[in-house]
């Protein structure tokens, strides 16, 4: 039987029924049509699928839609604020941290996650928060150099 | 007016959409009245079918068609044509589908799914290349002489396992071997492995009445998708309409035909109504291909002087159960199978096997990246046998102009030098390795030891004699322009490049030329494949092409307005104009959709710009000598190593990795260093902890990404540096080669030879994992005394390190 989950989602409330078996990377991508966050595994190998669950990233295919009632989560879609980019977005195309594209929101979300908390992060910082994230095209150096770039963009605002 | 936008590193131009989660993917895409589908994969590795019951799946509400072999009386395959749509009769590996679901959700199709029962019978497996050629070896396809293939390309052995056979033979081998001083023959192994794309394959297909087909899937090429699946269902190429959106990386795990056929013929089976497949990660690893396995013997003869007098190769490809691109791989692999070297006498035996493996099928670097394993530590090994330095020996070896290579083609000037890569890298990495008293002492103390390697590379497209490409570029009514392209930018970033020869050519700012990311069969103009590390080359071609023609007609329309020579007019910043008289001009926006003078009257009409391209001089080989031309053109490459394994574990950490390629022209800086840097990082995943590993009845025990490991972050050499040498291909763009494989390829190599380098420890297997390097230590020579004194031997004469 569907169970109501209320949560917020990029800031909005969100009420919708859900069936209790039904991952949070099922509802956001198949109710809420928010594909930006993309299903790699959905085992939680790959790290496609992160978002920002009550300020820490997660694996939404790990966690259940129930899961979310009372949250607040952050996908993607809530990274570009009124049609700009944000530092972190424009690092990635400048320093082409991407090829493909398919592992980008999920990266992206985990390096949001890494900068909310810790702005000016070591290198070794930013590879232990991006170390769950698979990425088969770009062989990570450029994500990691557009993450530290925005890091320094963003502590200098 | 020249620009100089070739050449520039300019961010790739589908950033936006991509960072921005808007880039939407097959897996993203749902279609009115969309059913799910699900399969039902076996769980042996050989077994012969004797029922399936679908009744209780038929039965369950919300399912819409089931299907089974006998439904779906296809098959699939490139070159040979023996893969069943759905198993019939028998499955020939673990994980293949035997059956298939479209429900109104996943979750109903899956339970639909669990309902269906098989009955088998287990035959016994065929697990490994050399037992399958034996006399009396069970076969994997019985019928094989009753199926079609691409004759006189291809050799087939009916009543045998083999797939094909690709012969090489020049000079006189055993000649060569009498004259040589010095003979050295191995056995190398590399397992199979995987492409791992981020997005598993998936595809969408609407059969609509009147056998009209459309499908929007994940895949590398639509035309090979189109013309592959108009001859596995017979209707007409004409009739199917294959879209492909943004792509979730392919690495060749997504050329030719896949999920699309069995897509389509389920929704034709549920009435019409559109049918999404989408492969889950097991799906990916154990139902669709992967790159094949190889057994490679080698015996190679040098004179005392170091010049490489004769070479046998033996190549057995573990193909798995189906031919797919592996025919081809053992093909391509045989005509380049000696590596970027002149050798005079050659014999090389590429062999194809069918096995109950998981079949392979094309991947980043089609087969060079598997015997370029063997072959760059064959070449180590015999350097080390004739006392030589290994770069000296290279050097002495590789291809130069005037050189003729293996199936008879001369060497220029413009074909590239393998020989400036080797030397860059070398440079760089500051070979040979010399250690001072201090720090050999360091390094028997902790039981860390450096080493230095070296390896080169080559690759050619491989294709078919005729493969063409074209491109269309209309302009729009404020003068930009719109190109249309049959290749796809799965993630390399051909798509900015492209866009980079158009601005660069139609004297355009870039945000002026807007490539269509959505490829479709039915708009677009066509392309062979998007394969082969090919499509900058000739896609680039088409699109220069493409503007000269569309210029050639703005120019022809501004002559008659303006009223002077064609040959008198010259491009500006979107003007044209008279080269004397610069006032008389006209802007690209008043001839984009035809020309009106004043009074009304309208001459010309919409710009759309032609741009066609078909590979020259390419021939068929020789089927018993492999003599002809098989390369539209060969890129070489290099890469340098410095290591420091840890002797203690086996584990290896990459200090610095130096890779260099003769590329003719860097078109984009910043896409083509990003290649090799990815390419790299893939090709040190299969280095050190890739391999498909099954237990003894062939059933595949890494079926996860947890079982199976990529590279993570924490896995990233040092220090990695990339450097382009530039010997201009004269047909190829602005003197451009493509060089999206070669990244991958003898980056296994060079790690062995700098293990080899740092411990004397000679592996002939992959992956270099710590525990495969650990306990070939334990058994090797070098370390019989082990215990004793594992320093004193490591530095000990012929096996220590380098000779400075």
């Amino acid at each position: 039987m569907k169970k109501a989950v209320n949560f917020k989602v990029n800031g909005e409330d969100v009420s919708v029924a859900v069936e209790p078996g039904k991952t949070l990377l099922w509802l956001l991508r198949e109710e809420l049509n928010l594909t930006g966050t993309k299903e790699g595994c959905g085992a939680g190998e790959c790290g496609a699928c992160t978002v920002i669950l009550n300020g820490k990233p997660v694996n939404s295919c790990l966690v259940l839609a129930v899961e979310a009632e009372g949250a607040e989560v952050f996908t993607i879609e809530s990274e570009a604020k009124e049609g700009k980019l944000s530092d972190l977005q424009q690092a990635f195309i400048e320093y082409n941290a991407l090829q493909c594209g398919f592992c980008t929101p999920g990266m992206i979300m985990s390096a949001r996650a890494l900068l909310n908390r810790n702005p000016q992060p070591s290198e070794e910082e930013i590879k232990e928060a991006i170390e769950g994230n698979l990425c088969r095209c770009t062989g990570y150096v450029p994500v990691v150099e557009a993450i530290r770039a925005a890091a320094t963009k963003e502590a200098r605002k | 007016m020249s620009q100089s936008l070739i050449g520039l590193g300019i961010p790739r131009i589908d950033g936006t959409e991509k960072v921005t989660g808007e880039a939407v993917y097959v897996h993203d895409l749902k279609i009115q009245g969309m059913l799910y589908a699900k399969l039902k994969t076996c769980p042996y590795a050989h077994a012969k079918i004797k029922n399936i019951d679908v009744s209780k799946a038929q039965a369950l509400p919300g399912v819409k068609a089931v299907l089974t072999g006998q439904d779906v009386p296809f098959k699939l395959g490139l070159y040979m044509i023996d893969r069943p749509m759905l198993a019939t009769g028998k499955v020939r590996y673990f994980g293949e589908p035997v059956a298939a679901v479209a429900a109104l959700d996943e979750d109903i199709a899956q339970e639909a799914v669990n309902l269906i029962e098989v009955e088998y019978e287990l035959l016994p497996a065929v697990l490994d290349v050399e037992e399958a050629l034996k006399e009396g070896a069970t076969l994997v396809h019985e019928d094989l002489g009753t199926y079609s293939w691409i004759k006189n390309v291809y050799f087939p052995k009916p009543g045998t396992n083999v797939a094909n056979h690709f012969k090489v033979r020049k000079g006189d081998v055993e000649a060569g071997f009498a004259r040589a001083d010095v003979i050295v023959e191995n056995r190398f192994f590399q397992p199979q492995v995987l492409h791992v794309p981020l997005e598993t394959h998936v595809a969408i297909a609407k059969w609509s009445t009147g056998d009209k087909i459309k499908v929007w899937t994940s895949a590398q090429s639509p035309f090979a998708v189109r013309n592959l699946l108009s001859a596995a269902v017979g209707v007409p190429g004409s009739q199917i309409e294959v879209i492909v959106p943004y792509v979730g990386g392919g690495f060749g795990g997504k050329a030719g035909i896949h999920l699309e056929g069995l897509v389509a013929c389920l929704s034709r089976a549920a009435k019409g109504r559109p049918v999404k497949l989408t492969a889950t990660r097991e799906e990916e690893i154990a139902t669709l291909p992967c790159r094949q396995g190889l057994v490679a013997k080698v015996k190679t003869g040098a004179a005392r002087d170091g010049r490489i007098v004769a070479e046998q190769i033996e190549f057995l490809w573990d193909a798995g159960a189906y031919a797919d691109y592996g025919v081809n791989i053992g093909r391509a692999a045989g005509y380049s199978g000696v590596g970027p070297y002149e050798i005079d006498n050659v014999k090389i035996d590429s062999y194809t096997i069918y096995t109950n493996h998981i079949f392979g099928t094309a991947y980043r670097g089609f087969g060079h990246a598997e015997f370029f394993w063997a072959i760059e530590r064959q070449r180590e090994l015999l350097a080390k046998e004739l006392g030589m330095d290994p770069l000296e020996f290279r050097m002495k070896n590789v291809l130069k102009p005037g050189s003729v290579t293996i199936t008879g083609e001369q060497v220029s000037e413009h074909t590239g030098r393998v020989d400036k890569c080797l030397a860059v890298v070398a440079e760089k990495i500051g070979w040979p390795l010399v250690k001072s008293e201090e720090e050999k002492a360091r390094e028997a103390k902790t039981g860390r030891y450096r080493g230095k390697g070296l390896a080169v590379l080559h690759k050619a497209p491989a294709m078919p004699t005729n493969t063409a490409s074209s491109a269309i570029v209309k302009m729009n009514e404020d003068g930009s322009v719109h190109v249309l392209v049959g290749g796809v930018d799965f993630g390399q970033g051909t798509y900015t490049t492209l866009a980079q020869i158009a601005a660069e050519n139609l004297h355009l700012p870039l945000e002026k030329v807007h490539i269509v990311f959505e490829t479709n069969t039915d708009t677009g103009p066509y392309d062979w494949q998007t394969v082969a590390s090919r499509f900058s080359v000739m896609g680039g071609m088409t699109v220069k092409r493409a503007c000269e023609d569309l210029l050639a007609q703005m120019r022809r329309l501004a002559a008659a307005v303006l009223r002077a020579a064609e040959d008198e007019l010259k491009f500006g910043e979107e003007v044209i104009y008279v080269h004397q008289y610069p006032e008389k001009r006209l802007s690209y926006s008043q001839l984009a959709l035809g020309y009106t003078y004043e009074n009304g009257n309208a001459v010309g009409g919409p710009l759309i710009g032609r741009g066609i391209y078909i590979a020259q001089n390419l021939s068929f080989l020789d089927a018993e000598t492999g003599q002809g031309r098989p390369a539209l053109d060969w890129t070489y490459g290099a890469h340098g190593v410095e290591i420091e394994v840890d002797t203690g574990t086996g584990d290896i950490e990459v200090l610095k990795i130096v890779s260099a390629f003769d590329v003719g022209k860097v078109l984009n800086e910043k896409l083509i260093t990003g290649q090799v840097i990815g390419g790299v990082v893939q090709a040190l995943g299969t280095a050190f902890s890739e391999v498909m590993i099954y237990n003894g009845e062939g059933q595949l025990l890494t079926k996860s990404l947890v079982d199976y490991k990529i590279p993570t972050v924490k896995d990233l050499p040092v220090e990695m540096e990339v450097h382009f040498v530039e010997t201009p291909q004269l047909d190829g763009p602005y003197g451009a080669r493509g060089v999206a494989e070669h990244p991958m390829i003898s980056v296994t190599s060079v790690i062995a030879n700098a293990l080899a380098n740092a411990t004397g420890l000679e592996m002939l297997e992959v992956p270099l994992s710590p525990e495969k390097v650990y306990l070939a230590m334990q058994r090797s020579r070098v370390f019989k005394n082990y215990g004793e004194s594992v320093d004193k031997v490591l530095n000990l004469g012929e096996h220590g390190v380098t000779r400075a």
